[in-house]
């Protein structure tokens, strides 16, 4: 591992491989079972994300209402891109034929352009998931978010880039795919984003044009109420988003990679390494449905990153046998409550920021996995 | 166009609908509210034939009501339809229109013949419009499509005949243009019904008993309309010969077929026109596209690699070499888009319109055409054509 502070066993190429193989069986069997309920359930969220959206809309009208329409489109647009919009374009929904369901053609209601996201989040994160200079998600480029990055002043501000990133998070997932660092660091031309400037622009001036001129400019003297208030709920969706989304990786005890131990002498990793990296790279929150819902099953990062194409409403239901499974072969399952995983990611933001202590390398990480196991 | 429609159909409504559009929020309130989008409610379904002979099948007409976002039809034109079946499973197949060409928003007809021949009844859609359907349910539809269509009209009257081939349920798109003609003739012409010109209706079925439409074309025939009836059962195939009698000069006559591939080449051949040839003549082919278009080859039992791959937008086919098919295009010079290579990200799916394939990842094989596949984890069994 490359964390230093590694407790995971290492399988036996032999383990792996079973290992692999109850994961593609409990995959199969799901995949088999789809069917009218997860239609019924999905089709029942966009009904509610709608209604929603539009209760949102028009409740701006009536000003003594603000803070609910705040609520009621703050819930839209969390509903929007986490339940309905990642996991549609993840393709949970593709076998149903239905194209207003389909990764192909679904965009979401954020100014990232749901094209470009689905390069940067299906292929390269969840085929790299946490292997140091492969997975872009780790820090997203900004931060300093593992002991193996190495430390420069430039991430005393570590906390600071954080909490920017939280207040514009949809901002910051749009300009992840300019892969900004890269270019700094002269692995990528700055020609190569220029295919990209065109559909990002549209969706930057589709979603402004909608929520900052169109909507207020609907609701006549209240335009400055309803711009704020649609405002607001970008914000209070892109500090939930990002809160959900850094307790998926980020929390103690979770494992990165580096490529050497991934990969064989060919560049090939077997099938049941990716399943094992998958697990020991996530980390799950605990809550109700309605939390698991509000956080797109994204509580679920160890059941979604193992099968990131099957519909996240059955992540809670196969989570007990993953743990058992993991349980047979000393995997830690990484799980907490909201507020112990994120006071968890806090700290790493803030410990991270500084250079690593020479004399007593060991001792913080150490102590956090105790707490976390 | 009513203000409604326009209102309806407007960048601005568009503009707030994004990213989802306006379709997405309006079928929420009724499914036969749509703004671009075409669906359709079952209205009727009415049991044409049984099924008879030794190979027939059963057939139905169901009569649609489209929304008003429907831009009618001309006859000839067929329609795409997507059918939810069990298991919440879209799936889309093409039917010809079978009742006169519609105005806007206008109830029209599909005749369908179900599909036995097909891999998975549970997944055939004809089979799902000819047993299982019901008023009331909903249909989705693209709008009318194809140049199977007739120029003419009864208003354009004049000494050229006109000859319609069918066979089996390829009636439908002639039935239309038929029903067309007879319907418009004392609207726009002869005010005794005649449609202004010779027209020769040739059709082929199984049996009397499996004649699609039999009672119609029977009054049609009776009737002094300038239509002549000519109806063939069983073993009396069509033949150049026959053709000749009825139309000495048919290679000259404005001619429509469609049907079942047997019947289309032997026409083909009686026009001299090579089969696959895109000259347009005097005859206009509709072909018919089956679920089991593509004619597998020998089968060489299960888990062959054998037959071949064709990549149908470069215009290429090699041999099935069994690896996967994002692999065989790469071996091809093909440069498809990709990403992970093991099945997760999707980067790869593109449409296999025929053939089977087999998921490298489950071992499951699969038939359906015009599916999805990500073609990193899949590997063709048999011949396979893939939109490459």
């Amino acid at each position: 591992m490359g964390s230093t502070s590694s407790t995971a066993p290492r399988l036996s190429p032999d383990q792996l491989e079973e290992f692999g193989r109850e994961m593609d069986a409990l995959r199969q069997r799901i995949i088999a079972d789809l069917g009218e309920e997860d239609a019924a359930y999905i089709r029942n969220v966009v009904k509610r994300q709608r209604q929603f959206e539009v209760a949102g809309r028009v409740l701006f009208y009536v000003p003594p209402a603000w803070p609910l329409a705040v609520a009621s489109l703050s819930i839209a647009k969390i509903l929007d891109n986490m339940e309905i919009g990642h996991n549609v374009m993840h393709g949970q929904y593709d076998w149903m034929g239905d194209p207003g369901l389909n990764s192909r053609m679904f965009d979401w209601d954020t100014v990232c352009p749901g094209e470009q996201w689905k390069y940067s989040h299906n292929y390269i994160h969840h085929t790299f998931t946490n292997i140091l200079g492969k997975d872009r998600d780790i820090g997203y480029g900004v931060l300093r978010m593992d002991e193996d990055q190495k430390w420069r002043p430039y991430y005393l501000g570590n906390p600071i880039y954080a909490f920017l990133l939280m207040v514009f998070f949809e901002w910051g997932v749009a300009l992840h795919d300019l892969e900004v660092e890269n270019i700094v660091a002269g692995k990528r031309k700055l020609a190569d984003n220029r295919p990209l400037y065109p559909g990002l622009l549209r969706k930057i001036r589709r979603q402004a044009l909608k929520d900052y001129l169109l909507f207020p400019a609907l609701t006549g003297p209240l335009f400055l109420s309803t711009l704020a208030g649609n405002a607001v709920a970008n914000l209070i969706r892109n500090i939930w988003a990002f809160n959900i989304i850094f307790c998926g990786h980020f929390p103690a005890g979770v494992e990165t990679f580096s490529e050497e131990e991934c990969y064989d002498e060919h560049g090939q990793e077997s099938r049941g390494h990716w399943y094992y990296r998958q697990i020991l790279g996530s980390a799950n929150i605990s809550g109700g449905r309605l939390f698991h819902l509000m956080s797109g099953n994204l509580s679920h990062q160890i059941e979604h990153h193992l099968f990131p194409d099957l519909p996240a409403r059955r992540y809670p239901q196969i989570a007990p046998e993953v743990r058992e499974i993991c349980a047979r072969y000393g995997l830690e399952y990484n799980t907490g409550r909201l507020s112990k995983q994120l006071g968890s990611v806090a700290r790493k933001i803030f410990r991270l920021a500084l250079p690593p202590r020479r004399s007593t390398p060991e001792a913080a990480p150490a102590g956090e996995v105790a707490a976390a196991a | 166009m009513t203000l409604t429609e326009r209102i309806l159909g407007s960048k601005a409504l568009a503009a707030l609908a994004s990213p989802h559009g306006v379709d997405r929020y309006l079928e929420l309130v009724s499914p036969m509210w749509a703004a671009t989008e075409v669906r359709a409610r079952v209205v009727d379904v009415v049991r044409e034939t049984e099924g008879v002979a030794a190979g027939a099948a059963p057939v139905a007409t169901v009569t649609l009501q489209p929304t008003s976002t429907w831009r009618g039809h001309r006859a000839g034109q067929y329609v795409q339809v997507g059918v939810e079946l069990p298991g919440a499973r879209r799936t889309t197949r093409c039917f010809s229109i079978s009742s006169a060409a519609s105005a806007p928003g206008e109830r029209f007809t599909i005749t369908v013949r179900a599909n036995t021949e097909a891999p998975d009844p549970e997944r055939s859609v004809s089979s799902f419009l000819v047993h299982r359907v019901r008023p009331g349910q909903m249909l989705h539809l693209s709008q009318a499509e194809g140049d199977f269509t007739l120029p003419v009209s009864p208003a354009t009257p004049g000494p050229d005949p006109l000859l319609m081939i069918s066979g089996g349920s390829g009636i439908t798109p002639v039935m239309s243009q038929l029903r067309t003609l007879l319907r418009d003739a004392p609207r726009y012409g002869d005010r005794a019904g005649r449609v202004g010109r010779r027209v020769v209706f040739l059709h082929f079925a199984r049996s009397a008993e499996d004649q699609i439409f039999a009672e119609e074309l029977a009054a049609i025939a009776a009737a002094d309309n300038g239509v002549e009836v000519h109806l063939r059962y069983g073993d009396q195939r069509f033949s150049e010969f026959e053709l000749r009698r009825l139309v000495p000069d048919f290679r000259d006559t404005d001619t429509w077929v469609c049907g079942p591939a047997g019947l289309v080449e032997r026409v083909q051949e009686a026009y001299a026109v090579s089969a696959g040839s895109t000259t347009p003549g005097r005859l206009r082919v509709e072909y018919f596209k089956l679920a089991t278009v593509v004619s597998t080859g020998p089968t060489t039992g299960a888990g062959s690699a054998e037959g071949d791959v064709t990549f149908a937008r470069a215009g290429t086919t090699t041999a099935n070499t069994g690896a996967s098919l994002l692999e065989q295009a790469e071996a091809a010079g093909l440069r498809p888009e990709f990403g992970c290579r093991m099945g997760i990200c999707f980067s790869c799916t593109s449409r296999k319109s025929a053939g089977t394939v087999r998921n490298l990842l489950t071992g499951e094989t699969s038939s359906l055409p015009d599916e999805d596949i990500r073609i990193c984890v899949s590997a063709p069994e048999g011949d396979c054509v893939i939109d490459l």
